[in-house]
């Protein structure tokens, strides 16, 4: 086990995390070093998923590793969240993929499935046996879920589901899909799709500019029949679908430090080396100011999600909190890689250098969870009591 | 069947090091420390004899300071049982030092095999698992590159120069590990918190008188600058006669 990203710490922080949090955080930075850095730029540039690195991270346990039992590493949130930095100092489509698995597949199946959906799911799924989707987002309904028109019918106690998905991350390659639809009374609630069911396929979208290796795909059920035990049984509303995206959202705010680690740390690198007018560009002030806000930047966005990840562990964070996060961390993340990619200069844009990846992926980041703007509402809402969303 | 892996606490390889202010030692200061990769490889073995014999033993032991205590809790994280710390109470003990309390300990276990890194990657002694084997009056095989047992007897592949060479030796008996024996598994998540719970033995390393003292440590000569000879063609001559004359390359 070799770490060959040494880290930073500017700030004290090592201290701040337990002896068992740091060695989880230095195993999957030794992992990310050794098997997803050196093939990532491949996949990405072929527009593959790494889907030879699937089994390696379940034995690690790197899914749904929060949860307690069903084989998983009942890890607390802190740990989770550094596992899913370090994901995203490797790529933001690896962690994404992770984030998925974890958040949307297994904490939905945890909390509102039964147990005989909990023991058929959770070990395969924790293990990497098992490739887990989510479908909430459709083509007409993005920052509006509410409003969504798959629709749930039951049948000669079945489940008829009709509708499409859209953006959806592992679709195309995921062995169980967790879909919300709307129940005759306009309820949403969240069902268990398997590959393979008639009337339901989930092609692939192609072409994308970023989370390149990461497969997005639509969910389409046309007159899907699923067994009425496919029900989750104790989803009741949209709340619940909402409640798999803070989880994730969470994930994304520690993710999103990971890519500004990388970022500023390949553009340091670079200043160090690069010489221009007989110095190395490092030591000119336009490059110090843009590394000094970098990494004043990235202290910041790790104290949101320490003090985020310990509030949870009590029980205590709200989903303002993780808005606030979430919506920072991205946003710096983005103008972190395209202050690298500036430092970097012509460099910047070949994919010898991590950094156009990650800026690339984070397009996708900065919308996906709740846009940026849907979180600058969700803040303002808390802050005013006046919900600037709602008609 | 009862292994015990030998285990050092080095500088982490991708770390820079600097010769000390009493020029014997290395400056620890701003130095990360981790396992060394050869101890890797024999704790890794140490799992797949454990897995593949049945029920079993693997205990990792360390003779290092205080600190050494982090890197016994990433094998027991690998899935070593139990580990033994013999705490240091000052820096500097030669190679016989630590074998010989590693064997004083050893002895009392009464294992089957014994493993360690063919050396230690700071030092490079490459003496103590020789040493260990002898105090206990094993036999040992260095820089093993495979292992198989059968009833009460190994057979170990080693790599020499041009080839292999294919040994056999009764059990107990001692095994340095080579690179290309395994390749050691990360910690799961689960065993890094299983790791805390694992019983955990410190005790103070019994003093041994140094056989063998260090009397200086420095740093490779620095390389000389490079020199410019010329621009272009007309420099050509006399790159030449550099590479022939001085280098000694053409």
């Amino acid at each position: 086990m070799t770490i060959k990203f040494a880290g930073f710490d500017m700030y004290g922080l090592e201290a701040l995390y337990t002896d068992e949090e740091r060695m989880i955080r230095d195993t999957v930075r030794a992992f990310v070093d050794e098997r997803v850095l050196p093939v990532i730029e491949k996949h990405n540039r072929e527009a593959t998923f790494p889907a030879q690195l699937v089994k390696p991270l379940g034995e690690l346990g790197v899914f749904g590793a929060t949860i307690s039992g069903y084989e998983c590493a009942g890890l607390n949130n802190v740990a989770y969240g550094l596992i899913l930095q370090e994901l995203e100092r490797g790529d933001s489509g690896v962690r994404s993929f992770a984030s998925v698995q974890s958040s949307l597949v297994m904490y939905p199946i945890h909390a509102f499935g039964s147990e005989a959906q909990k023991s058929k799911w959770l070990p395969r799924l924790a293990k990497g046996d098992a490739i887990g989707c989510f479908g909430l987002t459709e083509p007409d309904f993005g920052s509006n879920p509410g409003g969504m028109t798959t629709r749930a019918v039951k049948k000669a106690g079945r489940w008829v589901l009709n509708g499409t998905k859209r953006w959806i991350t592992s679709g195309t390659i995921a062995d169980v899909a967790v879909v919300w639809a709307k129940v005759e009374d306009g309820t949403v609630r969240g069902f268990l799709v398997e590959k393979g069911t008639r009337g339901y396929t989930a092609p692939e979208i192609k072409n994308k500019f970023s989370l390149r290796a990461s497969v997005t795909s639509d969910l389409i059920f046309e007159d899907c029949e699923i067994p009425e035990e496919n029900l989750l049984p104790k989803t009741e509303g949209l709340k619940n679908a909402l409640m798999c995206l803070n989880q994730a959202r969470y994930g994304i705010a520690w993710g999103a430090v990971g890519s500004m680690m990388a970022c500023y740390d390949c553009a340091l690198n670079y200043s160090k080396t690069r010489i221009q007018f007989d110095r190395p560009i490092g030591g000119f002030q336009l490059v110090q100011a843009k590394l000094a806000q970098m990494v004043t930047e990235i202290v910041k966005g790790q104290l949101l999600c320490l003090q985020l990840g310990r509030l949870k562990d009590q029980g205590k964070s709200n989903h303002v909190q993780v808005s606030i996060a979430k919506r920072n961390n991205v946003s710096w993340a983005l103008e972190i890689a395209r202050s690298a990619r500036d430092i970097l200069g012509a460099s910047g844009i070949v994919d010898e250098y991590p950094i156009m990846r990650h800026m690339a992926n984070l397009e996708s980041v900065f919308t996906y969870e709740g846009t940026h703007d849907i979180h600058t509402l969700i803040i303002g809402e808390a802050v005013t009591g006046l919900p600037a969303y709602k008609g | 069947m009862k292994i015990v892996v030998c285990v050092k606490r080095v500088p982490d390889t991708t770390t820079q090091v600097k010769v000390g202010p009493d020029g014997t030692s290395l400056d620890a200061a701003g130095v990360t420390f981790a396992n060394n990769p050869y101890d890797e490889y024999a704790v890794e073995e140490a799992l797949k004899i454990k897995e593949k014999t049945g029920p079993g033993e693997v205990i990792v032991i360390s003779v290092g300071p205080a600190e050494a205590a982090q890197i016994l809790r990433n094998f027991l994280a690998m899935g070593a049982d139990r580990a033994i710390l013999l705490k240091e109470t000052a820096p500097g003990r030669d190679n016989f030092g630590v074998a010989s309390a590693l064997a004083g300990e050893i002895k009392g276990l009464a294992p089957d095999i014994v493993l360690c890194g063919k050396q230690a990657v700071d030092d490079d002694g490459a003496q103590v698992g020789a040493i260990v084997a002898r105090l206990l009056g094993m036999p040992v095989v260095n820089t093993v590159t495979k292992i198989e047992l059968a009833a009460g007897k190994a057979v170990a592949h080693r790599e020499i120069e041009g080839g292999h060479e294919v040994v056999e030796v009764s059990l107990p008996a001692a095994f340095t590990a080579q690179k290309g024996l395994n390749e050691p598994r990360f910690p799961s998540l689960k065993g890094i918190m299983a790791a805390k719970k694992k019983p955990f033995e410190e005790k103070p390393a019994p003093a041994a008188e140094p056989r063998l003292t260090v009397i200086k440590m420095e740093p490779p000569a620095k390389r000389p600058a490079g020199r410019i000879l010329g621009k272009g063609v007309e420099a050509i001559p006399a790159l030449v006669k550099a590479l022939h004359d001085e280098a000694k390359v053409i």
